[in-house]
């Protein structure tokens, strides 16, 4: 197993820079899970690392040893691809086999490396069918031990869970999971399923429009996002935020004509926005005025949407039945220390 | 649900269509066995055993320059479909996995292949096989068929080629094949069906002309079969027996090339490349 560090990385299509300075160090046997809308550059990043791609400027290394210039074979990672990208005209022994033949691995080893992946993965009783007698999750689980076999330095992941269906996808992630334990592997992984995200995670990295917005542990996202794009970004239903003026003493700030305390001193004046996930608010008798849109019920809890009279939505989590009609005026009060204050530039306040 | 009077229909044209193509093969095989008189008195009768006569096969098979006939034309349609599929494939994938300077326009050359008959360059053609004294060799007929041939054949691999996913090659390559093993291997495997399509579209038309074994190889014992027939027709005289003999077999070695492809083919013609 081995670190990853990519230092400076850029990479253009043309004249359209894809990737944007990224900097990032993956520890020994680290889970890195890469997350950020749809075209905000995992995939590519992903495949820079697998030297797929070849990258503009900058280096990648793994294990200490520079890799920017080398072939993909040569890099000692192994992918798994969205698609599985199971090579149709081959068992699936042979499929995991493949590799290590080209790389001249002695036969009794081969076998002994995929009858250990196939132990692993409970491919046992499938080694002798094709790819297109196997079910979604069955070629998941070949096309891991694809990767497992080559006994790579790092396991490079690409969405592998979106073909699946929900509950093999839970199964799936629980087993990847185990495998992570089990292999100690180094390994870096593309979703934007926050869920897997939040689960899998020992790192989270934030991506956006090619840049890295923040690197952190899940609930250190959570909790204190370094800026707005990863506070609306992480948390579903997405956190709730509105525009707000600092009273200049620090103490308060003014939203929607209501003057909300502040949980620290915040030096400076000026439009700042504030932000509170819909889990840390309540409905009560103090707070942002709004009017009731919707209630949805979901059983345990349930959701109110509302609005300012500016025309802000602000979403609050209820348990049981809130008893609200639509129309109704609300106060929307945020829990005190669950508040994130942002400045004009969407950069997180310092000292909070 | 389709009616099935509607199938019906569809059967009865496509009977008719076989038929109608059938026909003169049919005609070609029944007279051959039949004597000379009986050819021409009612050639619509199949062979009896009171007009039975071998003797154009027994002519056919005892002309030792015809079975060299049939092996150069073996050879020249053989080795232009190995030509033409290897050449055919490795430019298809060239042409559509790398990126290099040419790459437009060489595709845009290539297509304009596909719309200029090859004929049209005969003069120069023979001019050339001249120069490079291949004049009465297969060898200057595989390589005017496998040019001929190498343009469409590029054009139906490249479709084929796109249709394979893109992760498929990326995988090879993280399994450290090389670019030549990625295509070898991976490739070549999953273009079966499109390479047996291109295979037959290829062979009939080279084992039917007569156009080029008559200017670059008409004598010296490299005549094609279906050159080699003309000995048998005569400005006065034909030997017909010979003739419906001689063609007659000529249709089995591209007919067991067919089977050969045949599964293949209708794989490529139904099913796209590759799910
Ligand atoms: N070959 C290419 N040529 C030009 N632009 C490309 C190419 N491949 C990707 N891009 C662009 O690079 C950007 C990043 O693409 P990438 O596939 O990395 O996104 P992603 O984050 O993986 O998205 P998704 O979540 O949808 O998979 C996109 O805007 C895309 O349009
Ligand atoms: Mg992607």
């Amino acid at each position: 197993m081995a670190d990853v560090k990519i230092g400076n990385l850029h990479k253009s299509y043309g004249t359209v820079e894809v990737l944007k300075d990224i900097n990032l160090q993956v520890e020994d046997g680290a889970f890195v899970v890469l997350v950020g809308p749809s075209g905000c550059g995992k995939s590519t990043l992903l495949r820079s690392i697998a030297g797929l791609e070849p990258i503009t400027s900058g280096a990648i290394s793994i294990g200490g040893r520079n890799v920017s210039d080398l072939a993909p074979a040569q890099r000692e990672i192994a992918m798994v691809f969205q698609s599985y990208a199971l090579y149709p005209h081959m068992n699936v022994e042979n499929n995991m086999a493949f590799g290590l033949k080209f790389a001249g691995v002695p036969k009794a080893e081969i076998a002994d490396r995929v009858n250990e992946a196939a132990r692993i993965l409970q491919l046992e009783p499938l080694l002798k069918r094709r790819p297109r007698e196997l079910s979604g999750g069955q070629r998941q689980r070949v096309a891991i031990g694809r990767a497992i076999v080559r006994h790579p330095k790092v396991f490079l992941f690409d969405e592998p869970l979106s073909n699946l269906d929900a509950a093999l996808r839970i199964n799936t992630r629980v087993e990847i999971a185990r495998l992570h334990k089990l292999l100690k592997a180094t390994i870096v992984y593309v979703t934007h399923d926050q869920v897997e995200a939040m689960t899998l995670a020992d790192k989270i990295v934030v991506m956006n429009k090619g840049r890295v917005e923040q690197v952190g542990k899940p609930l250190e996202l959570y909790y204190r996002p370094a800026n707005l794009f990863v506070a609306r970004f992480i948390g579903s239903p997405a956190m709730n935020t509105l525009a707000a003026t600092l009273d200049g003493k620090g103490k308060a700030a003014a939203v929607a004509g209501v003057s909300l305390p502040l949980p620290a001193a915040v030096s400076g004046t000026g439009e700042i926005t504030i932000g509170f996930r819909p889990e840390h608010c309540s409905i009560g008798k103090t707070g942002i005025p709004a009017r009731v849109e919707l209630v949805e019920r979901l059983g345990e809890t349930g959701y109110v949407h509302a609005r300012t009279a500016d025309g802000a939505a602000l979403l609050v989590e209820v348990k049981g039945d809130p008893g609200l009609a639509q129309g109704a005026e609300v106060r929307v009060a945020p829990a005190a220390g669950h508040l994130h204050l942002f400045d004009g530039e969407g950069v997180r306040l310092a000292g909070t | 649900m389709r009616k099935p009077v509607s199938a019906f229909a569809v059967h009865a044209v496509l009977a008719l269509y076989t038929a109608l193509a059938l026909f003169p093969i049919i005609l070609v095989i029944m007279n051959s066995f039949k004597a000379k008189r009986a050819i021409f008195n009612t050639p619509l009768t199949p062979p009896m055993p009171w007009n039975f006569d071998p003797i154009g096969y027994s002519k056919v098979f005892g002309d030792s320059a015809i079975a060299t006939y049939y092996m150069n034309s073996i050879t020249v349609t053989v080795g232009t479909i190995f030509l033409t599929l290897l050449f055919g494939a490795m430019a298809a994938w060239a042409l559509t996995e790398y990126k290099f300077r040419w790459n437009t326009a060489l595709a845009i050359f290539l297509s304009i292949g596909i719309m200029v008959p090859i004929r049209l360059g005969s003069v120069s053609i023979i001019q050339l096989v001249s120069d490079l004294n291949l004049i009465n060799t297969l060898t200057a007929l595989i390589l005017v068929y496998v040019a001929q041939n190498l343009p469409l054949a590029v054009f139906i691999l490249s479709e084929f080629i796109q249709q394979i996913p893109r992760d498929l090659r990326e995988a090879g390559r993280c399994d450290g094949l090389s670019e030549y093993n990625i295509f070898f291997y991976i490739i070549l495997p999953l273009l079966r069906p499109a390479m047996a399509t291109v295979a037959v579209f290829t062979m009939i038309p080279v084992w039917n002309d007569l156009w080029f074994p008559l200017l670059l190889a008409p004598t010296g014992g490299k005549q094609t079969i279906t050159l080699g027939v003309q000995q048998f027709l005569g400005q006065y005289i034909t030997d017909w027996n010979a003739v419906l003999a001689a063609l007659s077999t000529a249709i089995i070695p591209v007919l067991v090339l067919y089977v050969i492809f045949s599964r293949q083919l209708i794989r490529g013609l139904t099913s796209g490349a590759v799910k």
